[in-house]
């Protein structure tokens, strides 16, 4: 028996097939897997993602603390409201965790982390933060919930408290706005879609859940959350990285704030030195141009004889074809062989995302 | 659990076996391993005249979630395969045990059969996994 979120009563009731992750009881779907990932392309879906670890952070000295913990730079957010993705190092520039962060006043941030991760991320993010005097709030009273997809803000915007109903509708992508009743809405997801995220009590969330249900938003699970995110190209903790890989092997290069200089984060002087030293490793999307499934573990041969492996792997419901991100030795490449129960099979190197808001963005070549 | 056919036999590996009027038998997954599966996204059949012993992998299925050998129950050449599932591989998981048929073979001889299970054995085994 593992965790259960507020709506996993509702989650049975819709016939949800539940699966344990990372000591939760999770819808993993409804029914089928690939319409519900259909669903979110070309209409809307809501995804239950209570799981996810919600911190708030607050002291006089949190932007210094964040700035510290971070690679991504806090200081790039002018508005309150903003939103940052980054990555959470260790000394060695290792990957602790991938996160988002909200900049909501100067001395309150609140930090959306993994929930794979929640417990070694606490204990980290305590520890760093006792010497600024940082306080680190869990937030286990809030469920989490996204509504994903083209028809996201129609949908989601009756259902939302009055006073921040015009407010939302208003936000710019990375963005959150909230109010006094701890309702908290980002537009952010993992999808690729458009759409919000949204923070709130157990009773709101219940009655947010019921009253998209009633009007025929379906309920989306974790199998489809998995291929849709790996559509849009977005990389999966646990998967796509950990601790044994920096941001700059894991196609998050962009993540890492480097400027100013003189701003001294954990894991800066690991990321420099790796730098320098270049010959780093890469992270490449793949179609595979035979039929089969690409999945995480198997071989990749690049032309030299070099060797990788693929990091995630799956059939995307939108291309019709298997695709996945793999990391590959340091090098430009076109082609490279999969090797599939003991076949190498062809696949094409891409540049992620593969879809983005329902549209395939990579080309098959010849 | 769905109703499962009288008609057929079953093996532990989660295949069915229908044995065809003209001694011709037609195998496929039971409702049981389409459901485990999930969505289904990929097969790959043997070949038309293929020989293939029994209890060895002769094809593949693949899923959202993993791919699964499919085992021939029984020794034979195979006379026919499931065309269709090349392009619909979603038909095992909507029609398990008429349209989501996976191929049919020319047995060696009819003593293997004996080794099949009937319905009610598959379910009891079925019972025990769950």
């Amino acid at each position: 028996m593992g965790k259960k979120t507020f709506l996993y009563e509702k989650h049975l009731q819709t016939g949800a097939k539940i699966i344990d992750f990372h000591g939760w009881d999770l819808p993993l779907h409804y029914g089928s897997q690939i319409h519900e990932h259909h669903q979110v392309r070309r209409d809307v879906g809501m995804f239950d993602i209570s799981h996810m670890t919600v911190l708030d952070l607050t002291g006089q000295r949190v932007q210094e603390f964040l700035r510290y913990l971070l690679a991504n730079d806090i200081a790039r957010l002018k508005m309150p409201g903003k939103a940052l993705y980054s990555c959470m190092l260790n000394e060695q520039g290792g990957i602790l965790d991938d996160l988002i962060v909200y900049y909501q006043s100067d001395n309150q941030f609140r930090l959306v982390v993994n929930a794979a991760t929640r417990d070694k991320d606490l204990s980290w993010i305590n520890q760093q933060a006792e010497p600024f005097a940082v306080q680190v709030k869990e937030r286990d009273d809030l469920a989490m919930l996204a509504i994903q997809g083209p028809q996201a803000r129609e949908q989601l915007k009756s259902r939302l408290p009055e006073n921040l109903q015009s407010t939302v509708m208003a936000l710019a992508p990375f963005y959150a706005d909230w109010n006094n009743d701890e309702v908290f809405v980002g537009r952010t997801g993992y999808t690729g879609e458009d759409g919000f995220e949204v923070i709130l009590p157990e009773q709101p969330a219940v009655e947010m859940w019921e009253a998209l249900l009633a009007a025929g938003v379906k309920p989306i699970g974790l199998g489809a959350r998995d291929t849709l995110r790996l559509e849009a190209g977005l990389n999966l903790y646990g998967m796509d990285m950990d601790e044994n890989y920096t941001p700059l092997e894991s196609g998050l290069a962009w993540t890492v704030a480097w400027s100013p200089t003189d701003r001294n984060f954990i894991g800066r002087r690991a990321l420099e030195k790796q730098r320098e030293q270049g010959e780093l490793r890469v992270m490449v999307g793949l179609i595979l141009r035979n039929q089969g499934v690409l999945r995480a573990q198997q071989t990749v041969q690049v032309e030299d004889g070099g060797i990788g492996y693929i990091t995630s792997g799956t059939f995307s419901p939108t291309l019709g074809i298997s695709i996945g991100l793999a990391r590959l030795p340091a090098g430009i490449y076109e082609k490279v062989m999969v090797i599939i129960r003991n076949k190498p099979l062809l696949a094409q190197v891409v540049k992620p995302p593969f879809v983005r808001q329902g549209k395939a963005c990579i080309e098959l070549t010849n | 659990m769905s109703e499962l056919p009288e008609d057929l036999k079953y093996t532990k590996t989660h295949e069915w076996v229908r044995v065809e009027e003209d001694g011709t038998v037609t195998i496929g997954i039971t409702d049981h391993a389409q459901e485990a599966l999930d969505d289904l996204v990929f097969v790959e059949l043997p070949t038309l005249g293929q020989l293939v012993a029994a209890e060895e992998p002769c094809g593949v299925i693949e899923s959202v979630k993993a791919a699964a050998d499919i085992f021939s129950p029984i020794s034979g050449e195979i006379i026919a395969c499931n065309d269709k599932l090349v392009n619909e591989p979603e038909l095992i998981n909507s029609s398990p045990y008429e349209d989501g048929w996976l191929f049919k073979l020319k047995p060696d001889g009819d003593s293997q059969l004996i080794e099949l299970l009937t319905a009610e054995e598959y379910t009891e085994i079925l019972e025990t996994e769950s």
